[in-house]
């Protein structure tokens, strides 16, 4: 069984972060489709903290003998899935700034005709 | 070869002539010899509209490529030779130009070959004709270590695109429309001569080598040295890997 203890931080540990998450996205600092991922993370750390049955069942059925090593694993695989999401967000990224710059290249190549020679001399 | 190419001037090539064709020119920091690259362009083939991709030089390459009469596009940052080339081919779709070539800005490619990659597009045998250095023995004499790498290199994409590539790192290339409009939409990246082999296959465009000789590079230096040619081999090997089984958009002309 988990340890008392490790229970009621662990619950701790997942408020704070709900909370912390909470805000940015009430001040507009972290978008909503960015944060569900971490808010996903936080409820079921909340959930296994508190559900102390559960968390038993879990490691018992995936063979892990210490159950708060199994609230780790969890913790540690939702992390990485925030990871590979950033990954494919900053990806995603990248290739829209690629298409801006080739845009502005065009665009400005194309106003350059008017003007005969100009701007970069100067 | 040298004297096919100047017996069958591109300029007198009805074929070609009668087309709308543009010069794709990327160029990083190549004021030493863009000006030369451009005005020899111009004497092969004074039809070709000339664009010169500047990808972020921090010389003057724009400027001296401007003074030879090539119309410049200049990205506002570096993003590397692939999305410098890709700009080039939007250019050349949004201009509804028939016939692009893609010529390095450091003066490594023979204008004055053009003539023989364009023959294939001319006589639509191909839609993309790739120069390449080792179909026949020319005076290239690359280092061991990257003779070794390129060979390799040769082999994977060979067997990915079911056809015999000699020279996979040629940035020495001529596409018609077809090809124009795949790659504005759709170009490589990372290693992007290489992987455009794979691009083109999958979109089953008509891929011809045809034989060329290079030249030393006048200024600059290749972008692969010796030193690295193992671990670029292992890093385009896995991207021409996963490129076998990307997605790619059906795109043809609206």
């Amino acid at each position: 069984m988990t340890p008392f203890r490790v229970s009621v931080f662990a619950a701790i540990g997942a408020i704070l972060l709900l909370g912390v998450i909470f805000e940015l996205i009430r001040s507009r600092r972290l978008q909503e489709r960015y944060a569900l991922l971490w808010l996903v993370t936080g409820l079921v750390l909340l959930v296994l903290a508190v559900w102390r049955n559960g968390l038993s069942l879990f490691s018992k059925t995936v063979g892990i003998a210490y159950p708060p090593s199994a609230l780790f694993l969890v913790v540690g695989l939702f992390v990485l899935v925030v990871l590979l999401h950033y990954s494919t967000v900053i990806s995603e990224l990248a290739e829209r700034n690629l298409m801006l710059a080739q845009r502005i290249a065009l665009l400005e190549q194309k106003l350059g005709e008017d003007e005969p020679r100009g701007r970069d001399s100067a | 070869m040298r004297a096919v190419a100047e017996t069958l001037p591109a300029a007198h090539d009805d074929r070609i002539v009668a087309v709308r064709r543009v010069a794709i020119v990327p160029a990083l920091n190549e004021a030493q010899t863009i000006a030369g690259v451009v005005e020899e362009i111009r004497a092969v083939d004074p039809g070709f509209e000339i664009l010169v991709i500047d990808d972020g030089s921090t010389d003057d390459t724009p400027g001296q490529a401007r003074g030879a009469g090539a119309l410049v596009a200049r990205l506002p940052y570096n993003v590397g030779i692939g999305g410098a080339v890709q700009t080039g081919y939007q250019y050349a779709q949004d201009h509804g130009f028939q016939v692009a070539v893609q010529i390095d800005g450091d003066g490594q490619h023979d204008p004055a070959e053009l003539a023989l990659l364009l023959e294939p597009i001319a006589a639509d045998r191909a839609d993309m004709v790739v120069g390449s250095r080792f179909l026949e023995a020319g005076d290239y004499r690359p280092s061991f270590a990257r003779k070794l790498g390129i060979r390799l290199l040769a082999r994977v994409v060979s067997l990915l695109v079911r056809q015999r590539i000699t020279d996979p790192t040629s940035g020495f290339r001529a596409v018609n429309r077809r090809g124009i409009v795949l790659f504005a939409a759709e170009y490589p990246h990372d290693y992007p001569e290489a992987e455009a082999n794979v691009v083109a296959y999958r979109r089953r465009l008509r891929v011809v080598e045809v034989p060329v000789v290079m030249r030393e590079r006048s200024a600059g230096r290749s972008s692969i040295t010796a030193a690295r040619s193992f671990y670029y081999m292992v890093k385009v090997s896995l991207a021409l890997f996963i490129s076998v089984f990307r997605r790619y958009p059906v795109v043809e002309e609206r």
